[in-house]
């Protein structure tokens, strides 16, 4: 500072950094963007196009397994997918708001968001009918109900995560953002979703890879009566299974995989490696990712004009308005009144859940004798036993592997994208194996058929561990061996004990994914064979295919209650525990 | 400085009267943390504010801030009452609280943004502050890239683009390594001096006893439980300040005794337990080590101290800061290990016993004071003794430590009682199952 003290004078005839680089040179990356920018722009146009039209039209073309038309198949899923994810993130940012910003909100928003994420996805394909109605005869009904069913499969974590962010923003940002009276608007972008950003991001990786996953009983909508089929990679797969077409399966999947390395490359490479610059520290052993595309947006001119399009946009809302006020105190005066508003508001919410209560307990009762309620908890118990076995199972086999990857980080940096793929998978892909295996065979499906239930989701435990692995510090392997430890005693002191909380996080996923899985797993067509597995899944999927409204509800009710009590009595203790023991300090 | 006589003229930039804050602990019970608290801040100077920990400091620079609000009493800055983060006020904070993911610029400029100037002026007002503080070249930088010096600098520069008319500070030179601490704060004064900042008074709080005398006008004292201001000193020696000087360590010889000083009404030596609001197990204690404690007890019992030590000596030689000597020193009185008064430390018979015994001895020793003279040790040990499991869950004395501490200042007790006792070897404690007993782990 001393040193620069009477710099001021001379600072006042530098030129502005703006103003400095005014001249417009395209380079290497401006060319690769410009052809990107454009063929989005005439990739939405022809496609959004196609999502128009009237059903009778739709009908008039129906899916054809040709694997010419397959491009433009992805093209119309990958859209809707993109569709659905600027909704859940619309969504994501105002509930997780309201919910942090309200006491009040929170109150209800919190409580409905850990029930919307325990109801099966297909539970939510009761809505069909309501969008359908939306637009009679045309298209737009069947593509907004496809898109508000992959919605729901990737909006509710990635809320859950922003309002956890929201309520760990550390007490210093608050207390300077505060302090600088930072208004709502500018607060927002600058601290909160900044802060939130990296959760949020591996969030919407997970969606992803959920919408994938439903994706097929998205596009192929059937509910009782009602059957529509939206031309995408989903009804592509649905149709292939009903023919028996081996063939068309492989190019599915070879469609697919082109879509999610697009989506990788272009939106969540970049994402991920900008994510590490708003983490708070350095931490240690993730491996800092790299993009691209990234680079592209920084080099390239074009859209880095794109790029400050979009800040001043959110800037104009920094300076709109006069200069902000400060902040009245909390009056403690109107603490009597707070209370009162506090009565009002939590009878009406009392009221309301009554109501709701009743109506479901009604709807169930008229049309469901009581010994059938028993019985639906039973399957629930069987579905209940599968999740565990097969949590159990994955487990024993994806620890160790997770820990020696991730002790590695060059292999690492191979195979997490590898896992996120596998993720994304569908398992009705698996059909035709799995149902010609079981047929051939001879198999007891009740058996056979539960793998698929955790074919998806046990990449979470892998994922995870190899996260944790690749976390424990150098140090403490250092010591490890320094000290010789080996063999048992290494994993029951140092590895598992180390990956142990990252293990919870992961199996926590898994097990909530299995739940929706079992949907599709215990249910398994193949052309004409129709393979059952007794369970939860099963009875919701016959209920809903039937179009039995009651038996639907009262699946999905029995469903959501599983998960629910498993979360509070397994899984959040466990979670709580695992941070507890394993804290340093 | 003569610039303080021109100070009086003026009236005062801030004005804090009967300035009482106490939070409600979860009994329903008031923790009072300031009690009537007055402080005027006149145009021109830095005023220090020097206290124990928990006694407040940073809750009155909240207050002063806006952050929060009084519980009864007034802040009015430049004769209005502070209501809400006001302009003219801005804060540079002890761990930074920059935004990792803004750069220097945009981390500078965001005071200003909030200000809704024009664009233009951002630019070049941050560019200036920047260029001020030291940062040029930096500007593109994520603090991440930065060392933590480098990082206050840039605290400071967000701080002084508004062109505030009080700093506010809370320790900010306390999570910097020694001579980087010293670099920033020659600078700032250098500045000050010179009267390149666009402040006009300053308010700093430290634990850094040499900090203050070096770099305040004016020293307030708080006392701890309630928060008080129970002297005030006034530093006239023209900056620059040398630590050798004669005056300037009288000073700080005279803050020490100021801080030792025992209240109104507290006679008996050794008293120190009951001198907390609340008496018996209720005591809040301040975490210190048990090694912490044994290095004090054998420093002060070594040559050249022989037994009795002044307290600023022995900061220098243990290369301690106040924030952790003055916990350490009052851990040994109320143990009755020593006895501290008029800024010196003496040990007691007791004390001496304890510097010549062995390892084995030393800890039957130190059980014995830790259960006869820390009412919460001695009720933990009783509630352990009675039990015919001889084991006691931490929630137990956790929610009766509530009603007379807030959450966290039990949470910390529970951590000092527990480490003291596993020293003692008094009774044993279980963190996975939170669970308190009387075996020793074999
Ligand atoms: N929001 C709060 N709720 C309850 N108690 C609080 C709250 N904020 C502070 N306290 C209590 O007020 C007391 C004073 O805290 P404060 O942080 O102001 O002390 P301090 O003098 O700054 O201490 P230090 O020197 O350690 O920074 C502490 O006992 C603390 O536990
Ligand atoms: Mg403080």
């Amino acid at each position: 500072m001393s040193q620069a003290s009477g710099k001021l004078d001379r600072m006042r005839l530098e030129q502005p950094i703006s103003v400095l680089k005014t001249r417009y040179v395209p380079g290497r990356w401006d060319v690769i963007a410009f052809i990107l920018v454009f063929g989005l722009f005439a990739y939405l146009g022809a496609t959004a196009h196609a999502l128009t039209g009237s059903l009778a039209h739709l009908e008039a073309q129906p899916v054809s397994l040709d694997p010419r038309y397959l491009p433009g198949y992805a093209a119309q899923t990958a859209l809707r997918m993109l569709v659905a994810m600027v909704a859940s993130l619309l969504f994501t940012f105002t509930y997780a708001t309201l919910a942090a910003k309200s006491r009040r909100a929170a109150s209800v928003l919190v409580p409905l968001l850990d029930i919307l994420q325990s109801v099966p996805i297909l539970g939510f394909s009761i809505t069909i009918v309501f969008f359908l109605s939306l637009t009679p005869g045309r298209v737009a009904g069947a593509e907004l109900a496809a898109i508000f069913l992959v919605f729901t499969s990737q909006a509710w974590n990635m809320a859950f995560s922003f309002y956890h962010s929201l309520r760990s923003i550390p007490d210093e940002l608050d207390e300077a953002a505060r302090a600088f009276q930072l208004g709502p608007w500018m607060r927002f972008w600058r601290l909160e979703v900044p802060f939130a950003m990296p959760a949020l991001i591996w969030n919407m990786m997970m969606s992803m890879s959920g919408g994938w996953f439903f994706v097929v009983a998205a596009e192929a909508i059937s509910v009782g009566h009602t059957t529509v089929t939206l031309p995408g990679v989903g009804s592509y797969i649905a149709l292939a299974i009903q023919e028996r077409s081996l063939a068309a399966i492989g190019w599915a999947i070879a469609a697919m995989f082109v879509v999610i390395l697009i989506y990788d490359q272009l939106l969540f490479r970049p994402l991920t490696a900008s994510a590490d610059w708003f983490r708070l520290e350095q931490e240690a052993g993730l491996m800092p990712s790299r993009s691209w595309a990234l680079t592209m947006m920084r080099r390239s001119r074009l859209l880095g004009f794109g790029q400050s399009l979009f800040g001043s946009a959110i800037q104009l809302g920094f300076n709109r308005g006069a200069a902000p006020k400060p902040t009245p105190p909390r009056a403690a005066a109107s603490a009597a009144r707070g209370r009162l508003v506090d009565v009002a508001w939590y009878s009406a919410v009392a009221a309301i859940v009554a109501l709701g209560a009743w109506r479901i307990g009604r709807l169930v009762m008229e049309h469901i004798p009581l010994a059938e309620v028993g019985h639906v908890f039973g399957l629930g118990f069987l579905t209940l036993l599968r999740v565990v076995v097969l949590i159990a199972l994955a487990s024993v086999i994806w620890v160790p592997i997770g820990v020696h990857i991730g002790m590695r980080p060059r292999l690492a940096r191979t195979v997490q994208p590898i896992a996120q793929f596998l993720a994304a998978f569908p398992v009705n892909l698996l059909f035709p194996i799995v149902v010609s295996g079981i047929v051939v065979l001879k198999l007891n499906p009740n058996i056979w058929l539960s793998p698929l239930m955790i074919l998806g989701t046990q990449w979470y435990i892998l994922f995870n561990v190899i996260v944790g692995a690749s976390s424990l510090s150098a140090d403490l392997r250092y010591v490890g061996e320094n000290l010789g430890v080996r063999g048992w005693l290494w994993w029951r002191r140092i590895a598992l004990p180390a990956v142990f909380p990252f293990y919870v996080t992961g199996a926590i996923t898994a097990s909530g994914g299995s739940w929706n899985a079992s949907i599709v797993a215990e249910v398994a067509n193949w052309g004409s064979k129709h393979l059952t597995a007794a369970g939860l899944g099963e009875y919701i999927a016959d209920a809903t295919s039937a179009g039995d409204f009651p038996r639907t509800v009262l699946g999905i009710a029995v469903m959501s209650l599983f998960v629910v009590v498993l979360n509070r009595l397994v899984w959040r203790p466990l979670y709580e525990r695992a941070e507890r023991k394993f804290r340093v300090s | 400085m003569n610039a303080n006589a021109l100070a009086l003229n003026l009236p005062p930039l801030l004005d804090a009267r009967g300035v009482c804050k106490s939070f409600r602990k979860p009994d329903g019970d008031e923790l009072v943390v300031l009690d009537n608290v007055n402080l005027t801040l006149r145009p021109g100077e830095i005023v220090g504010l020097l206290g124990r920990s928990g006694s407040g400091k940073s809750t009155l620079l909240r207050l002063i801030a806006g952050l929060d609000d009084p519980t009864s009493g007034v802040v009015d800055y430049q004769g209005t009452p502070v209501a809400g983060p006001a302009h003219g006020i801005s804060m540079v904070f002890q761990s930074f609280a920059l935004f990792p993911w803004l750069t220097v610029l945009q981390n500078v400029q965001l005071g200003l943004e909030a200000l809704r100037l024009p664009e233009a002026e951002i630019r070049k007002r941050s560019l200036q502050a920047i260029d001020l503080i030291g940062l040029d070249g930096f500007e593109s930088a994520y603090p991440r890239e930065l060392s933590g010096g480098m990082r206050q600098r840039v605290g400071f520069a967000r701080a002084l683009v508004v062109h505030p008319n009080i700093l506010l500070m809370d320790e900010p030179f306390s999570a910097l390594d020694v001579l980087t601490a010293e670099t920033l704060r020659n600078d700032f004064l250098d500045l000050w001096g010179e009267g390149q900042l666009p402040i006009r008074s300053v308010l700093l709080v430290t634990h850094n006893i040499e900090e203050a005398v070096q770099m305040c006008d004016r020293l307030l004292i708080f006392s701890t439980n309630p928060g008080r201001v129970v002297s005030e000193i006034p530093i006239d020696l023209p900056q620059p300040r040398s630590p050798l000087d004669p005056r300037f360590r009288a000073l700080v010889e005279r803050v020490y005794v100021e801080m030792t000083a025992r209240p109104r009404g507290e006679h008996r030596a050794g008293a120190k337990s009951e001198r907390f609001a609340g008496t018996g197990i209720g005591t809040s204690l301040i975490h210190v080590s048990s090694n912490l404690l044994q290095g004090l007890i054998e420093a002060v019992s070594e040559p050249p101290y022989n037994g009795k030590a002044d307290l600023p000596a022995i900061a220098q030689a243990l290369q301690l800061e106040a924030d952790e000597l003055f916990p350490a020193a009052d851990a040994l009185q109320m143990l009755r290990f020593a006895e501290v008064e008029g800024g010196d430390i003496r040990l007691t018979e007791a004390g001496l016993a304890f510097t010549r015994s062995e390892t084995d001895e030393r800890k039957h020793l130190f059980a014995r004071h830790l259960l006869t003279y820390v009412p919460l040790a001695a009720h933990i040990r009783r509630v352990l003794d009675e039990r015919s499991s001889h084991t006691a869950p931490k929630s137990r004395f956790f929610d009766e430590l509530e009603d007379y501490m807030a959450e966290e200042a039990a949470e910390r007790t529970l951590r000092t009682i527990i480490s003291w006792g596993r020293y003692a070897e008094a009774f044993a404690y279980d963190d996975q199952r939170q669970i308190f007993s009387l075996e020793n782990p074999a």
